[in-house]
């Protein structure tokens, strides 16, 4: 019998402006190291090369089937610009159960940053979160300024998961998030609060504001 | 200086961020920035690590207390009532996919030196000890009137003009006692103080309506709450505003409101540089709350509210081991103008580790000793393993111009 479960995933990163940046100089994303392009890859296997920043999408969903037959759900919370003045909100990693952390191997400050986003999972997700390192545009190995050895040591000693990707020509998208989908505990029913809320998984423990109000005359409010 | 935003919204708390979801939903070019390094404002939620920092700088959290991060300290209690305007703000704009609910368990009221829980069924309320048995009967007349009030019908009405009639007349006409008229206007009606009594009688019908649909809704008491704290809601609505293209900054001290020679808004002032927008939107400490004033008054003092954040290491007593509770003293009870209010949470709704309560006890100041008028409430909670006592000030703004 196949098994269906669901996790949350949110993709951390890098745009590179980062560091140098006044609150005045807000930059169009080209120099941003392609969270939400992963996405549209790895969700509707397209890529983009003049995509504006993530507008009005709130999360994605993307399903990979194993080889068992267990299918391993995504809910892929992208991060929507929110880090990029180091504003992301806690919200994203409570209850996430994997995260991806991006950089762009073309840049070596984005793996910088990127350590710096592990060490905060590290201290503030739950710790069985699966981390994984990915270093995308690996299409532009030309430029290549972060070397894979110099990545995979550092993933390794932080007990990382570790690939590189390109959204553009689609290397190694799927085989990325494969990889995540069989590191994660499929043992017991998870708790991505998100899907719980959107009633897709059924059992929630929580009340559902969406949920019409209970009908007045069925049910008689306090009668103290 | 060639980035020009439609709105800039100064602060991260609930009504800021709401506002900046909204404006970026519907197109507008929104820059939001925060001078702390957390979301929330004064309604934040914090961690160990932050409340330490904030209320004991210098001073390590101790270990017995848990992990870190467990916990979301509310700064600021607020229970949702469930079908109140909030929720269908969360509804209306879908946040509610970002955050996850639970019910506080139950609601509870002060009366004769005593808590007892305000009836969540008619089992409950037969057993009530609130009222006596002919109180029960008079005020079960009372609620059976507001359930089968009807505008349009005026057999409904019993020659009461809800318009006209104050609550003081509708009282009366019932025969309730003076008890149960705190309790009724207090714990269901939410009235802070007895002001209401002596006004038409339709606003506190709405609201007691509100609340006994809100109790109707999910069982257990009117309000819920959200997991990880009521720090998640700005939260929400901020990534609401960044899925719009809202550019959030925290951890950006904002040191002017730039105005031109006729005091119009130009932009924000942050170190050297300044950024321009056409509309600024912000919470009263952006705009000069709290400080000497040198120039313009944009905002004035409201009154001040006190506060204490009690660590407990068990439920509080008489309210049956609930996980989480609200217990409204009115003001007649204990003498005051105002009300107290506790709003107690647990690890329940992942505010916290387990086996710890966090209690907050607040009320309007009367006095010049604000934290001897919450003493009552405190009395309730049992043995008080840590507190820390805020006195906040509120302000309103100055003048009110049309906006937006
Ligand atoms: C001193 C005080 C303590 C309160 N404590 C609680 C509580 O513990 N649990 C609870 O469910 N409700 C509490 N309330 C009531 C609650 O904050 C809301 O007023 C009520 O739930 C109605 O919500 P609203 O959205 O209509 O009003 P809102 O628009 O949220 O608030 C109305 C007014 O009350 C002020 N206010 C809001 N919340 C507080 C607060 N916690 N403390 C002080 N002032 C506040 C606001 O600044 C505003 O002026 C308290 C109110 C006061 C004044
Ligand atoms: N050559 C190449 N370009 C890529 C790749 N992935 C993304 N890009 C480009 O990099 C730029 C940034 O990509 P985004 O996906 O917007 O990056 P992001 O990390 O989501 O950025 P923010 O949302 O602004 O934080 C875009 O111009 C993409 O076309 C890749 O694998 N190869
Ligand atoms: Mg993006």
């Amino acid at each position: 019998m196949s098994k269906q479960f669901q996790f949350k995933l949110v993709l951390l990163g890098l745009a590179i402006f980062l560091y140098c940046l006044s609150i005045l100089n807000v930059y169009p994303g080209e120099s941003a190291v392609g969270k939400s392009s992963l996405v549209l890859r790895f969700v509707k296997d397209q890529f983009d090369d003049y995509r504006e920043s993530t507008i009005g999408a709130a999360f994605l969903t993307q399903t990979v089937t194993l080889e068992d037959q267990t299918t391993v759900k995504f809910e892929i919370w992208d991060t929507a610009g929110q880090e990029r003045y180091k504003s992301l909100a806690p919200m994203y990693y409570r209850n996430a159960n994997c995260a991806v952390v991006v950089y762009d191997i073309t840049q070596s400050a984005s793996l910088e940053k990127a350590r710096n986003w592990i060490r905060e999972l590290q201290r503030q997700a739950d710790p069985s979160i699966v981390i994984a390192l990915c270093g995308n545009k690996s299409d532009l190995s030309a430029r290549r300024q972060v070397s894979q050895e110099e990545a995979k040591k550092y993933a390794d000693e932080e007990g990382l998961m570790w690939g590189e990707t390109s959204a553009k020509t689609g290397e190694g998208v799927s085989d990325i998030f494969t990889a995540i989908a069989k590191k994660l505990p499929l043992t017991a029913p998870p708790t991505a609060r998100a899907s719980a809320a959107r009633g897709t998984t059924g059992a929630r423990s929580g009340v559902d504001l969406n949920k019409q109000p209970a009908d007045q005359n069925q049910n008689e409010p306090c009668n103290c | 200086m060639d980035e020009e935003y439609d709105v800039i919204v100064l602060g991260t708390g609930l009504t800021e961020c709401v506002l900046s979801g909204l404006l970026s939903k519907e197109g507008k070019k929104v820059l939001h920035m925060d001078r702390n390094d957390y979301y929330g404002g004064d309604s934040a939620s914090l961690n160990l690590t932050q409340l330490y920092r904030k209320f004991r700088p210098g001073q390590e959290p101790p270990s017995e207390l848990g992990r870190d991060r467990d916990y979301a300290v509310d700064l600021i209690p607020k229970f949702i009532i469930a079908s109140g305007e909030l929720t269908q703000i969360l509804v209306h704009t879908d946040v509610t996919r970002y955050l996850e609910f639970k019910q506080i368990a139950g609601s509870f009221v002060y009366r004769e030196g005593k808590i007892s829980k305000v009836p969540s069924t008619e089992m409950e309320a037969v057993r009530s000890p609130l009222m006596g048995l002919f109180e029960k009967r008079r005020a079960k007349k009372f609620f059976e009137f507001l359930q089968s009030w009807k505008d349009e019908d005026p057999t409904t009405h019993q020659g009461i003009n809800l318009d006209r009639d104050t609550m003081k007349t509708v009282y009366e006409k019932f025969g309730l006692e003076a008890g149960t008229q705190d309790f009724i206007g207090h714990a269901m009606a939410l009235y802070l103080d007895d002001d209401y009594i002596t006004k038409p009688a339709r606003a506190t019908y709405e609201r007691i309506v509100l609340y006994t649909s809100s109790m109707a809704r999910y069982g257990k008491s009117p309000y819920i709450y959200p997991l990880y704290g009521l720090g998640e809601l700005p939260q929400s609505f901020a990534r609401l505003s960044a899925i719009y293209g809202g550019t959030y900054m925290l951890d950006k001290p904002i040191d002017e409101i730039v105005t031109d020679g006729e005091g119009k808004f130009i932009g924000v002032r942050s170190g050297a540089e300044t950024v321009k927008a056409r509309q600024v939107i912000g919470d009263p400490s952006y705009f000069g709350a709290g400080k000497a004033t040198e120039g313009k008054v944009r905002v004035v003092d409201e009154g001040k509210v006190v506060r204490a954040i009690c660590v407990l290491k068990h439920p509080i007593p008489e309210t049956e081991d609930a996980d989480s509770c609200q217990i409204i003293i009115p003001q007649n009870q204990v003498g005051r103008r105002n009300d107290i209010y506790i709003a107690m949470v647990s690890s329940t709704h992942n505010v916290c580790s387990k086996g710890i309560y966090i209690a907050i006890v607040s009320t309007i100041v009367e006095t010049d000793k604000p934290e001897l008028e919450i003493a009552p409430g405190l009395k309730l909670l049992g043995p008080i393993h840590d507190k820390r006592v805020v006195i906040l000030t509120n302000y309103m703004p100055s003048l009110t111009r049309p906006s937006l």
